[in-house]
Protein backbone atom coordinates (compact mmCIF):
# COMPACT_ATOMS: atom_id res chain seq x y z
CA UNK A 1 0.00 0.00 0.00
CA UNK A 2 1.47 3.71 -1.04
CA UNK A 3 0.35 6.55 1.09
CA UNK A 4 0.72 10.00 -0.57
CA UNK A 5 0.47 13.27 -0.12
CA UNK A 6 2.12 17.00 1.06
CA UNK A 7 3.85 17.56 4.80
CA UNK A 8 2.94 19.84 7.16
CA UNK A 9 5.60 20.17 8.95
CA UNK A 10 6.06 20.79 13.13
CA UNK A 11 9.21 20.90 15.46
CA UNK A 12 9.72 18.85 18.46
CA UNK A 13 7.40 17.34 21.28
CA UNK A 14 4.22 18.15 19.86
CA UNK A 15 2.13 17.49 22.70
CA UNK A 16 -1.38 15.94 22.54
CA UNK A 17 -2.99 18.95 24.19
CA UNK A 18 -2.03 21.03 20.68
CA UNK A 19 -2.89 17.65 18.90
CA UNK A 20 -6.31 18.20 20.19
CA UNK A 21 -7.04 20.21 23.06
CA UNK A 22 -9.03 19.47 25.72
CA UNK A 23 -11.07 21.92 25.33
CA UNK A 24 -12.84 19.72 22.79
CA UNK A 25 -13.01 16.21 24.85
CA UNK A 26 -16.46 16.75 25.99
CA UNK A 27 -17.02 14.88 22.47
CA UNK A 28 -15.90 11.80 20.99
CA UNK A 29 -17.04 12.26 17.50
CA UNK A 30 -14.10 12.23 15.00
CA UNK A 31 -15.43 14.70 12.66
CA UNK A 32 -15.34 17.21 15.05
CA UNK A 33 -12.43 16.30 16.54
CA UNK A 34 -10.67 16.58 13.60
CA UNK A 35 -12.34 20.19 12.84
CA UNK A 36 -10.07 20.90 15.97
CA UNK A 37 -7.11 19.19 14.90
CA UNK A 38 -3.53 21.01 15.64
CA UNK A 39 -5.27 23.99 15.69
CA UNK A 40 -3.56 25.51 18.80
CA UNK A 41 -0.34 25.85 16.84
CA UNK A 42 -1.80 25.63 13.42
CA UNK A 43 -5.29 27.45 12.51
CA UNK A 44 -4.61 26.50 9.23
CA UNK A 45 -4.09 22.74 9.45
CA UNK A 46 -7.73 21.48 9.98
CA UNK A 47 -9.23 23.39 7.07
CA UNK A 48 -6.69 23.49 4.35
CA UNK A 49 -5.21 19.71 5.41
CA UNK A 50 -5.70 17.16 2.03
CA UNK A 51 -6.58 13.43 2.34
CA UNK A 52 -3.64 11.46 2.05
CA UNK A 53 -1.08 14.31 3.37
CA UNK A 54 1.62 13.44 5.98
CA UNK A 55 2.27 15.01 9.51
CA UNK A 56 5.84 15.43 9.70
CA UNK A 57 7.87 16.16 13.30
CA UNK A 58 10.67 15.95 15.37
CA UNK A 59 11.31 14.21 17.99
CA UNK A 60 8.80 13.09 20.69
CA UNK A 61 5.30 13.48 18.90
CA UNK A 62 2.09 13.23 20.92
CA UNK A 63 3.94 13.54 24.32
CA UNK A 64 1.44 13.77 27.49
CA UNK A 65 -1.83 12.49 27.43
CA UNK A 66 -3.31 8.81 26.93
CA UNK A 67 -6.46 10.45 24.52
CA UNK A 68 -7.25 7.91 21.59
CA UNK A 69 -8.77 11.87 20.70
CA UNK A 70 -5.38 12.54 19.00
CA UNK A 71 -5.01 9.77 16.68
CA UNK A 72 -8.64 9.83 16.22
CA UNK A 73 -8.34 13.55 14.97
CA UNK A 74 -5.44 13.29 12.68
CA UNK A 75 -6.92 10.71 11.02
CA UNK A 76 -10.24 11.76 10.47
CA UNK A 77 -8.99 15.44 9.55
CA UNK A 78 -7.99 12.99 6.28
CA UNK A 79 -4.04 12.96 6.93
CA UNK A 80 -2.41 9.82 6.17
CA UNK A 81 0.05 9.10 8.10
CA UNK A 82 2.58 10.74 11.16
CA UNK A 83 6.03 11.05 10.17
CA UNK A 84 8.41 11.76 13.26
CA UNK A 85 11.60 11.36 14.92
CA UNK A 86 10.20 9.31 17.65
CA UNK A 87 7.36 9.22 19.25
CA UNK A 88 5.56 9.46 22.82
CA UNK A 89 4.70 5.52 23.93
CA UNK A 90 1.29 5.68 24.65
CA UNK A 91 0.63 7.71 20.86
CA UNK A 92 2.86 4.90 19.59
CA UNK A 93 0.65 1.86 20.68
CA UNK A 94 -3.07 4.10 20.27
CA UNK A 95 -2.33 4.89 17.00
CA UNK A 96 -1.71 0.82 16.08
CA UNK A 97 -4.65 -0.12 18.34
CA UNK A 98 -6.61 2.86 16.32
CA UNK A 99 -5.21 1.80 12.86
CA UNK A 100 -3.00 5.33 11.87
CA UNK A 101 -0.01 4.77 10.28
CA UNK A 102 3.21 6.02 11.96
CA UNK A 103 6.87 5.81 11.06
CA UNK A 104 9.73 6.85 12.87
CA UNK A 105 12.34 8.25 10.22
CA UNK A 106 14.99 10.55 12.37
CA UNK A 107 16.88 10.92 8.48
CA UNK A 108 14.31 11.82 6.68
CA UNK A 109 12.63 14.55 9.07
CA UNK A 110 15.14 16.99 8.91
CA UNK A 111 15.09 17.70 5.06
CA UNK A 112 11.71 17.70 4.81
CA UNK A 113 10.49 21.09 3.98
CA UNK A 114 6.67 21.72 4.36
CA UNK A 115 4.43 21.31 1.17
CA UNK A 116 6.88 18.79 0.22
CA UNK A 117 5.29 15.63 -1.68
CA UNK A 118 6.02 12.62 0.02
CA UNK A 119 5.32 9.00 -0.52
CA UNK A 120 5.31 6.07 1.59
CA UNK A 121 5.46 2.38 0.32
CA UNK A 122 4.34 0.50 3.94
CA UNK A 123 5.66 -3.06 2.48
CA UNK A 124 8.99 -1.86 1.27
CA UNK A 125 9.47 0.47 4.27
CA UNK A 126 10.56 3.35 1.81
CA UNK A 127 9.55 7.29 1.98
CA UNK A 128 10.32 8.71 -0.53
CA UNK A 129 10.39 12.60 -1.04
CA UNK A 130 9.40 13.49 -4.71
CA UNK A 131 10.13 17.08 -4.43
CA UNK A 132 13.64 16.96 -3.38
CA UNK A 133 14.38 13.51 -5.31
CA UNK A 134 15.02 11.73 -2.15
CA UNK A 135 14.45 8.52 -0.64
CA UNK A 136 15.06 7.24 2.89
CA UNK A 137 14.21 3.74 4.18
CA UNK A 138 11.61 3.60 7.75
CA UNK A 139 12.29 1.92 10.48
CA UNK A 140 10.15 -1.59 9.82
CA UNK A 141 6.65 -2.50 11.92
CA UNK A 142 8.06 -4.74 14.68
CA UNK A 143 5.92 -8.26 14.19
CA UNK A 144 3.38 -8.32 16.74
CA UNK A 145 2.50 -4.89 15.68
CA UNK A 146 2.42 -6.78 11.94
CA UNK A 147 0.54 -8.85 13.45
CA UNK A 148 -2.46 -6.50 15.34
CA UNK A 149 -2.42 -4.52 12.30
CA UNK A 150 -3.22 -7.38 9.99
CA UNK A 151 -5.71 -8.56 12.19
CA UNK A 152 -7.54 -5.24 11.85
CA UNK A 153 -6.71 -3.48 15.10
CA UNK A 154 -6.04 -4.69 18.48
CA UNK A 155 -9.91 -5.58 19.40
CA UNK A 156 -9.99 -8.03 16.61
CA UNK A 157 -6.87 -9.47 18.02
CA UNK A 158 -8.17 -9.79 21.18
CA UNK A 159 -11.38 -10.99 20.53
CA UNK A 160 -9.14 -13.86 17.57
CA UNK A 161 -7.51 -14.91 20.79
CA UNK A 162 -10.25 -15.03 23.55
CA UNK A 163 -11.92 -17.77 20.89
CA UNK A 164 -9.01 -19.77 20.49
CA UNK A 165 -8.45 -20.12 23.82
CA UNK B 1 18.40 -13.47 35.05
CA UNK B 2 18.10 -11.15 37.56
CA UNK B 3 15.59 -8.24 37.38
CA UNK B 4 14.31 -5.28 37.78
CA UNK B 5 11.29 -3.81 40.22
CA UNK B 6 9.32 -3.73 36.53
CA UNK B 7 10.89 -6.75 35.47
CA UNK B 8 9.92 -8.96 38.10
CA UNK B 9 5.86 -7.30 38.16
CA UNK B 10 5.90 -7.78 34.47
CA UNK B 11 7.05 -11.49 34.84
CA UNK B 12 4.53 -12.40 37.12
CA UNK B 13 1.40 -11.50 35.19
CA UNK B 14 2.94 -12.99 32.40
CA UNK B 15 3.36 -16.22 33.91
CA UNK B 16 7.09 -16.33 33.26
CA UNK B 17 10.05 -17.17 35.05
CA UNK B 18 11.75 -13.68 33.62
CA UNK B 19 11.02 -11.31 31.05
CA UNK B 20 13.66 -9.08 29.22
CA UNK B 21 13.69 -5.37 28.15
CA UNK B 22 12.38 -5.39 24.56
CA UNK B 23 10.31 -8.60 24.53
CA UNK B 24 6.36 -8.39 24.15
CA UNK B 25 3.94 -10.18 26.77
CA UNK B 26 0.47 -10.49 27.14
CA UNK B 27 0.08 -10.09 30.86
CA UNK B 28 -2.88 -9.98 33.24
CA UNK B 29 -4.15 -7.16 34.48
CA UNK B 30 -4.98 -6.45 38.48
CA UNK B 31 -7.13 -3.29 37.62
CA UNK B 32 -7.96 -1.22 34.79
CA UNK B 33 -9.29 2.55 35.02
CA UNK B 34 -11.37 4.79 32.82
CA UNK B 35 -12.89 8.07 33.08
CA UNK B 36 -15.14 10.77 31.65
CA UNK B 37 -12.87 11.37 28.66
CA UNK B 38 -11.72 8.07 27.57
CA UNK B 39 -14.33 5.71 28.98
CA UNK B 40 -16.93 6.93 26.52
CA UNK B 41 -14.75 5.90 23.47
CA UNK B 42 -13.63 2.45 24.91
CA UNK B 43 -17.29 1.17 26.05
CA UNK B 44 -18.24 1.96 22.17
CA UNK B 45 -15.02 -0.07 21.62
CA UNK B 46 -15.57 -2.83 23.82
CA UNK B 47 -19.79 -2.97 22.70
CA UNK B 48 -18.31 -3.19 18.77
CA UNK B 49 -16.52 -6.15 19.72
CA UNK B 50 -19.42 -8.06 20.63
CA UNK B 51 -18.55 -8.19 24.24
CA UNK B 52 -21.39 -7.99 26.98
CA UNK B 53 -19.74 -8.94 30.40
CA UNK B 54 -16.78 -7.45 31.17
CA UNK B 55 -13.61 -9.33 32.86
CA UNK B 56 -14.18 -8.93 36.31
CA UNK B 57 -16.76 -6.91 38.14
CA UNK B 58 -14.18 -5.50 40.49
CA UNK B 59 -11.59 -5.03 38.66
CA UNK B 60 -12.31 -2.75 36.49
CA UNK B 61 -12.79 1.38 37.57
CA UNK B 62 -14.65 4.34 36.39
CA UNK B 63 -14.40 7.54 37.62
CA UNK B 64 -16.22 10.72 36.38
CA UNK B 65 -13.03 13.15 37.00
CA UNK B 66 -12.58 15.34 34.45
CA UNK B 67 -15.40 17.31 33.21
CA UNK B 68 -17.52 16.39 36.53
CA UNK B 69 -19.25 18.19 38.05
CA UNK B 70 -20.75 17.81 34.57
CA UNK B 71 -19.12 21.25 32.52
CA UNK B 72 -21.79 21.22 29.78
CA UNK B 73 -24.35 19.37 27.85
CA UNK B 74 -21.92 17.25 25.79
CA UNK B 75 -19.73 16.33 28.78
CA UNK B 76 -23.30 15.32 30.66
CA UNK B 77 -23.74 13.14 27.80
CA UNK B 78 -20.40 11.52 28.19
CA UNK B 79 -20.75 10.73 31.69
CA UNK B 80 -23.99 9.42 31.05
CA UNK B 81 -22.49 6.83 28.60
CA UNK B 82 -20.32 5.71 31.80
CA UNK B 83 -22.96 5.92 34.48
CA UNK B 84 -25.30 3.47 32.24
CA UNK B 85 -22.60 1.22 31.11
CA UNK B 86 -21.23 0.80 34.95
CA UNK B 87 -24.90 -0.25 35.81
CA UNK B 88 -25.50 -2.48 32.91
CA UNK B 89 -22.26 -4.30 33.65
CA UNK B 90 -22.46 -4.38 36.93
CA UNK B 91 -18.88 -2.20 37.81
CA UNK B 92 -18.60 -2.06 41.39
CA UNK B 93 -16.09 0.64 41.12
CA UNK B 94 -17.83 3.80 39.67
CA UNK B 95 -17.19 6.82 41.52
CA UNK B 96 -18.80 9.95 40.89
CA UNK B 97 -20.45 13.50 41.84
CA UNK B 98 -20.75 13.17 45.98
CA UNK B 99 -18.15 10.14 46.24
CA UNK B 100 -15.52 10.45 44.20
CA UNK B 101 -12.14 11.95 43.63
CA UNK B 102 -9.45 12.42 41.28
CA UNK B 103 -8.96 8.91 40.04
CA UNK B 104 -5.39 9.09 40.53
CA UNK B 105 -5.46 9.73 44.14
CA UNK B 106 -8.97 7.88 44.67
CA UNK B 107 -8.06 4.37 43.78
CA UNK B 108 -5.06 4.04 46.07
CA UNK B 109 -6.68 5.53 48.89
CA UNK B 110 -9.57 3.34 48.77
CA UNK B 111 -7.31 0.31 48.66
CA UNK B 112 -8.05 -0.30 45.10
CA UNK B 113 -4.75 -0.63 44.09
CA UNK B 114 -1.91 -2.83 46.09
CA UNK B 115 1.92 -3.49 45.87
CA UNK B 116 2.85 -5.75 43.28
CA UNK B 117 0.03 -5.06 40.94
CA UNK B 118 -0.18 -4.41 37.51
CA UNK B 119 -2.36 -1.89 36.76
CA UNK B 120 -3.67 0.47 33.05
CA UNK B 121 -5.61 3.07 33.03
CA UNK B 122 -6.91 5.14 29.94
CA UNK B 123 -5.19 8.14 31.15
CA UNK B 124 -1.87 8.94 30.79
CA UNK B 125 -1.08 9.76 34.67
CA UNK B 126 -1.81 6.16 35.73
CA UNK B 127 1.92 5.97 36.36
CA UNK B 128 0.87 7.10 40.09
CA UNK B 129 0.62 3.87 41.48
CA UNK B 130 4.45 3.06 40.86
CA UNK B 131 4.74 5.09 44.42
CA UNK B 132 2.92 1.75 45.90
CA UNK B 133 5.71 -1.02 44.24
CA UNK B 134 3.37 -1.77 42.05
CA UNK B 135 3.41 -1.23 37.65
CA UNK B 136 0.95 0.91 36.34
CA UNK B 137 0.83 2.86 32.93
CA UNK B 138 -1.42 4.56 30.74
CA UNK B 139 -2.78 3.31 27.62
CA UNK B 140 -5.42 4.32 24.71
CA UNK B 141 -8.98 3.61 24.98
CA UNK B 142 -8.91 0.87 22.83
CA UNK B 143 -6.77 -0.73 24.67
CA UNK B 144 -9.21 -0.67 27.81
CA UNK B 145 -11.74 -2.06 25.92
CA UNK B 146 -9.28 -4.93 25.44
CA UNK B 147 -8.64 -5.44 29.07
CA UNK B 148 -12.65 -4.71 30.22
CA UNK B 149 -12.96 -7.70 27.77
CA UNK B 150 -9.79 -10.06 28.40
CA UNK B 151 -8.50 -9.12 31.34
CA UNK B 152 -5.25 -8.69 29.37
CA UNK B 153 -3.17 -6.06 28.17
CA UNK B 154 -0.14 -6.36 25.23
CA UNK B 155 3.10 -4.48 26.68
CA UNK B 156 6.92 -4.01 25.81
CA UNK B 157 8.95 -4.81 28.50
CA UNK B 158 11.06 -1.18 29.39
CA UNK B 159 14.54 -0.82 29.58
CA UNK B 160 15.02 0.48 33.24
CA UNK B 161 16.87 3.89 34.23
CA UNK B 162 17.91 3.62 37.56
CA UNK B 163 17.40 6.87 39.65
CA UNK B 164 19.75 7.01 43.03
CA UNK B 165 18.02 9.66 45.67
CA UNK B 166 20.14 10.09 48.27
CA UNK B 167 20.47 13.37 51.74
CA UNK B 168 17.21 14.81 53.28
CA UNK B 169 15.50 17.79 51.09
CA UNK B 170 15.59 21.04 52.87
CA UNK B 171 12.50 23.01 54.38
CA UNK B 172 10.17 24.08 51.10
CA UNK B 173 11.24 21.41 48.97
CA UNK B 174 8.76 18.81 48.12
CA UNK B 175 8.31 15.61 46.22
CA UNK B 176 7.00 17.84 42.95
CA UNK B 177 10.32 19.48 43.46
CA UNK B 178 12.54 16.55 42.82
CA UNK B 179 10.80 15.55 40.07
CA UNK B 180 10.82 18.66 38.52
CA UNK B 181 14.47 19.02 38.96
CA UNK B 182 14.62 15.83 37.20
CA UNK B 183 12.62 15.89 33.84
CA UNK B 184 14.87 19.73 33.71
CA UNK B 185 17.83 16.90 33.86
CA UNK B 186 16.87 14.43 31.33
CA UNK B 187 14.22 16.36 29.48
CA UNK B 188 10.41 15.71 28.11
CA UNK B 189 11.67 12.75 26.67
CA UNK B 190 14.36 11.37 28.61
CA UNK B 191 12.82 8.40 29.82
CA UNK B 192 10.99 7.56 26.66
CA UNK B 193 9.55 3.73 26.61
CA UNK B 194 11.65 3.28 29.68
CA UNK B 195 10.76 2.72 33.75
CA UNK B 196 12.39 5.11 36.16
CA UNK B 197 12.74 3.43 38.98
CA UNK B 198 14.01 4.81 42.49
CA UNK B 199 16.19 3.41 44.93
CA UNK B 200 18.79 4.92 47.68
CA UNK B 201 18.46 5.99 51.41
CA UNK B 202 16.69 9.37 50.45
CA UNK B 203 13.50 7.61 49.70
CA UNK B 204 13.46 7.61 53.69
CA UNK B 205 12.71 11.30 53.26
CA UNK B 206 10.18 11.05 50.74
CA UNK B 207 6.52 10.56 52.25
CA UNK B 208 4.40 8.45 50.58
CA UNK B 209 2.21 11.87 49.16
CA UNK B 210 5.35 12.88 47.43
CA UNK B 211 6.07 9.56 46.22
CA UNK B 212 2.74 9.66 44.88
CA UNK B 213 3.72 12.71 42.99
CA UNK B 214 7.09 11.83 41.78
CA UNK B 215 5.83 8.91 40.22
CA UNK B 216 2.58 10.33 38.85
CA UNK B 217 4.72 12.98 36.61
CA UNK B 218 6.58 9.87 35.18
CA UNK B 219 4.94 10.33 32.00
CA UNK B 220 6.45 14.02 31.83
CA UNK B 221 9.65 12.44 31.23
CA UNK B 222 8.48 9.83 28.57
CA UNK B 223 8.58 6.73 30.39
CA UNK B 224 6.23 4.48 30.72
CA UNK B 225 6.28 4.02 34.83
CA UNK B 226 8.07 5.31 37.58
CA UNK B 227 8.36 2.80 40.58
CA UNK B 228 9.65 2.72 44.63
CA UNK B 229 10.82 0.08 46.47
CA UNK B 230 8.34 -1.53 48.98
CA UNK B 231 9.54 -0.16 52.52
CA UNK B 232 8.12 0.70 56.06
CA UNK B 233 5.95 3.79 54.60
CA UNK B 234 4.54 1.56 51.47
CA UNK B 235 3.58 -0.56 54.52
CA UNK B 236 2.06 1.48 56.65
CA UNK B 237 0.20 2.78 54.02
CA UNK B 238 -0.86 -0.17 52.33
CA UNK B 239 -1.96 -1.94 55.47
CA UNK B 240 -5.91 -1.36 56.54
CA UNK B 241 -6.33 -0.12 53.00
CA UNK B 242 -6.01 -3.17 50.99
CA UNK B 243 -9.47 -4.59 49.50
CA UNK B 244 -7.08 -7.42 48.37
CA UNK B 245 -3.95 -9.04 49.50
CA UNK B 246 -0.42 -8.19 47.83
CA UNK B 247 2.90 -9.42 47.69
CA UNK B 248 6.30 -7.70 48.10
CA UNK B 249 8.51 -7.80 44.87
CA UNK B 250 12.06 -6.59 45.44
CA UNK B 251 14.70 -5.91 42.65
CA UNK B 252 17.22 -8.19 42.30
CA UNK B 253 21.02 -7.35 43.65
CA UNK B 254 22.51 -6.99 39.83
CA UNK B 255 19.55 -6.26 38.01
CA UNK B 256 20.50 -4.83 34.27
CA UNK B 257 20.02 -0.94 33.98
CA UNK B 258 19.99 1.22 31.14
CA UNK B 259 21.48 3.80 32.87
CA UNK B 260 21.75 5.14 36.24
CA UNK B 261 21.48 9.02 37.21
CA UNK B 262 21.91 10.13 41.17
CA UNK B 263 20.34 12.48 42.83
CA UNK B 264 21.07 14.29 46.10
CA UNK B 265 18.03 16.30 47.81
CA UNK B 266 19.88 18.03 49.90
CA UNK B 267 21.18 20.15 47.25
CA UNK B 268 18.21 20.31 46.03
CA UNK B 269 15.73 24.04 46.23
CA UNK B 270 12.07 24.52 45.08
CA UNK B 271 12.17 23.89 41.47
CA UNK B 272 9.43 25.52 38.67
CA UNK B 273 8.91 24.24 35.17
CA UNK B 274 8.29 27.29 32.68
CA UNK B 275 6.24 27.36 29.76
CA UNK B 276 5.26 25.47 27.68
CA UNK B 277 7.50 22.06 29.11
CA UNK B 278 7.76 20.24 32.49
CA UNK B 279 11.47 20.19 31.69
CA UNK B 280 11.95 23.94 31.29
CA UNK B 281 12.74 23.71 35.00
CA UNK B 282 14.66 26.86 36.77
CA UNK B 283 15.38 27.09 40.73
CA UNK B 284 13.14 29.17 42.31
CA UNK B 285 16.06 31.54 42.81
CA UNK B 286 16.54 31.84 39.18
CA UNK B 287 12.82 33.06 38.13
CA UNK B 288 13.30 36.35 38.48
CA UNK B 289 10.22 39.35 38.25
CA UNK B 290 6.90 36.85 36.92
CA UNK B 291 3.24 38.70 37.87
CA UNK B 292 0.86 36.10 37.81
CA UNK B 293 -2.91 36.03 37.81
CA UNK B 294 -3.82 32.54 38.82
CA UNK B 295 -2.88 29.94 41.49
CA UNK B 296 -4.21 26.02 41.13
CA UNK B 297 -3.18 24.05 44.13
CA UNK B 298 -4.79 20.42 43.21
CA UNK B 299 -4.84 17.24 40.58
CA UNK B 300 -3.38 14.02 40.92
CA UNK B 301 0.08 15.55 41.23
CA UNK B 302 -0.08 17.72 43.96
CA UNK B 303 -4.30 17.38 45.71
CA UNK B 304 -3.71 15.35 48.85
CA UNK B 305 -4.30 16.25 52.14
CA UNK B 306 -0.44 17.09 52.55
CA UNK B 307 -0.01 19.44 49.64
CA UNK B 308 -3.23 21.59 50.93
CA UNK B 309 -1.30 21.58 54.85
CA UNK B 310 1.96 23.06 52.80
CA UNK B 311 -0.07 25.13 51.30
CA UNK B 312 -2.21 26.51 54.22
CA UNK B 313 0.51 26.68 56.30
CA UNK B 314 2.40 29.46 54.22
CA UNK B 315 -1.05 31.12 53.47
CA UNK B 316 -2.24 31.32 57.15
CA UNK B 317 -2.92 34.75 58.49
CA UNK B 318 -2.03 36.28 55.01
CA UNK B 319 -4.21 37.71 51.96
CA UNK B 320 -3.99 36.08 48.90
CA UNK B 321 -2.88 38.98 45.98
CA UNK B 322 -5.35 41.57 44.84
CA UNK B 323 -4.84 40.98 41.22
CA UNK B 324 -4.31 37.02 42.08
CA UNK B 325 -7.32 33.93 41.86
CA UNK B 326 -6.29 30.94 43.65
CA UNK B 327 -8.35 28.32 43.25
CA UNK B 328 -7.82 24.91 45.68
CA UNK B 329 -9.24 21.48 44.56
CA UNK B 330 -8.94 18.90 47.31
CA UNK B 331 -8.52 15.49 45.18
CA UNK B 332 -11.36 13.21 47.03
CA UNK B 333 -14.05 14.22 49.32
CA UNK B 334 -11.87 12.38 51.68
CA UNK B 335 -9.05 14.78 51.30
CA UNK B 336 -12.20 17.57 51.64
CA UNK B 337 -13.23 16.22 54.57
CA UNK B 338 -10.23 16.10 56.22
CA UNK B 339 -9.12 19.77 55.31
CA UNK B 340 -12.29 20.30 57.02
CA UNK B 341 -11.91 19.19 60.26
CA UNK B 342 -8.18 20.83 60.26
CA UNK B 343 -9.33 24.08 59.45
CA UNK B 344 -7.57 24.14 56.49
CA UNK B 345 -10.51 24.91 54.61
CA UNK B 346 -11.39 27.93 56.50
CA UNK B 347 -7.47 29.10 56.48
CA UNK B 348 -7.92 29.45 52.23
CA UNK B 349 -10.86 30.87 52.63
CA UNK B 350 -10.52 33.51 55.07
CA UNK B 351 -6.86 34.24 52.69
CA UNK B 352 -9.41 35.01 50.23
CA UNK B 353 -8.96 31.63 48.24
CA UNK B 354 -11.64 29.24 46.27
CA UNK B 355 -12.24 26.02 47.88
CA UNK B 356 -13.79 23.80 45.14
CA UNK B 357 -15.18 20.13 45.29
CA UNK B 358 -12.96 17.84 43.60
CA UNK B 359 -12.07 17.86 40.21
CA UNK B 360 -9.36 17.57 37.47
CA UNK B 361 -11.25 20.98 36.21
CA UNK B 362 -8.70 23.57 35.52
CA UNK B 363 -5.67 21.33 35.17
CA UNK B 364 -6.52 20.30 31.41
CA UNK B 365 -8.29 23.50 30.26
CA UNK B 366 -11.60 21.89 30.95
CA UNK B 367 -13.37 24.58 33.24
CA UNK B 368 -13.66 25.76 37.09
CA UNK B 369 -10.36 28.13 36.35
CA UNK B 370 -9.83 28.52 32.68
CA UNK B 371 -7.23 31.31 31.34
CA UNK B 372 -7.53 34.40 29.21
CA UNK B 373 -5.30 35.03 26.52
CA UNK B 374 -2.38 36.76 27.96
CA UNK B 375 -2.56 35.65 32.03
CA UNK B 376 -0.50 33.43 33.64
CA UNK B 377 -1.06 30.46 36.36
CA UNK B 378 1.21 29.18 38.96
CA UNK B 379 -0.23 25.73 39.63
CA UNK B 380 0.77 22.65 41.40
CA UNK B 381 -0.34 20.04 38.34
CA UNK B 382 1.72 18.26 35.76
CA UNK B 383 1.44 19.86 32.48
CA UNK B 384 2.03 23.29 31.24
CA UNK B 385 1.85 22.72 27.48
CA UNK B 386 0.60 25.48 25.42
CA UNK B 387 -2.87 26.23 25.35
CA UNK B 388 -3.24 23.60 28.46
CA UNK B 389 -5.02 25.66 31.25
CA UNK B 390 -6.76 27.70 28.51
CA UNK B 391 -6.35 30.32 25.84
CA UNK B 392 -3.23 29.21 23.47
CA UNK B 393 -1.84 32.74 24.85
CA UNK B 394 -1.82 32.06 28.38
CA UNK B 395 0.92 30.41 30.10
CA UNK B 396 0.99 27.81 33.17
CA UNK B 397 4.22 27.52 36.03
CA UNK B 398 4.28 24.28 37.46
CA UNK B 399 5.39 24.50 41.03
CA UNK B 400 5.06 22.56 44.40
CA UNK B 401 2.24 23.65 46.42
CA UNK B 402 4.46 25.92 48.90
CA UNK B 403 5.74 27.98 46.52
CA UNK B 404 2.04 27.88 44.66
CA UNK B 405 0.93 29.36 47.87
CA UNK B 406 3.19 32.07 48.23
CA UNK B 407 3.11 33.45 44.72
CA UNK B 408 -0.72 33.82 45.53
CA UNK B 409 0.23 35.78 48.14
CA UNK B 410 3.11 37.69 46.47
CA UNK B 411 1.59 38.22 42.59
CA UNK B 412 4.31 36.99 41.17
CA UNK B 413 6.43 33.60 41.40
CA UNK B 414 8.29 33.17 44.74
CA UNK B 415 9.19 31.44 47.37
CA UNK B 416 7.54 31.23 51.55
CA UNK B 417 11.07 32.80 52.54
CA UNK B 418 10.07 35.52 50.49
CA UNK B 419 6.92 36.41 52.24
CA UNK B 420 6.80 39.40 55.27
Amino acid sequence: MELRGKAWKYGDDVDTDVIIPARYLNTSDPGELASHCMEDIDRAFASKVSRGDFIVAGKNFGCGSSREHAPIAIKASGASAVIARSFARIFYRNSFNMGLPIFEAPGAVDEIDPGDLLAVDMERGVLRNETKGKEYRVAPVPPFMQELLSAGGLLHYIAKRKKGV
Amino acid sequence: MRMTLTEKILARHAGKERVEPGELILAKVDLALGNDVTAPIAIRAFRSMGAREVFHRERIALVADHFAPNKDIKSAEQIRIMREFAREAGIANYFEVGRMGIEHVLLPDEGLVVPGDLVIGADSHTCTYGALCAFSTGVGSTDLAAAMFSGEVWLKVPESLRIVLTGKPGKWVEGKDVILHIIGEIGVDGALYRAMEYAGDGISHLSMAWRFTIANMAIEAGAKNGIFPFDAATRDYAEGRGKRGYEVVTADKGARYAEELSVNLSRLEPVVAFPHLPGNARPLSRVGNVPIDQVVVGSCTNGRIEDLRSAAEVVRGRKVHDGVRMLIFPATQEVYLQAMREGLMETFVTAGAAFSTPTCGPCLGGHMGILAAGERAVATTNRNFVGRMGHPESEVYLANPAVAAASAVLGRIGGPDELP
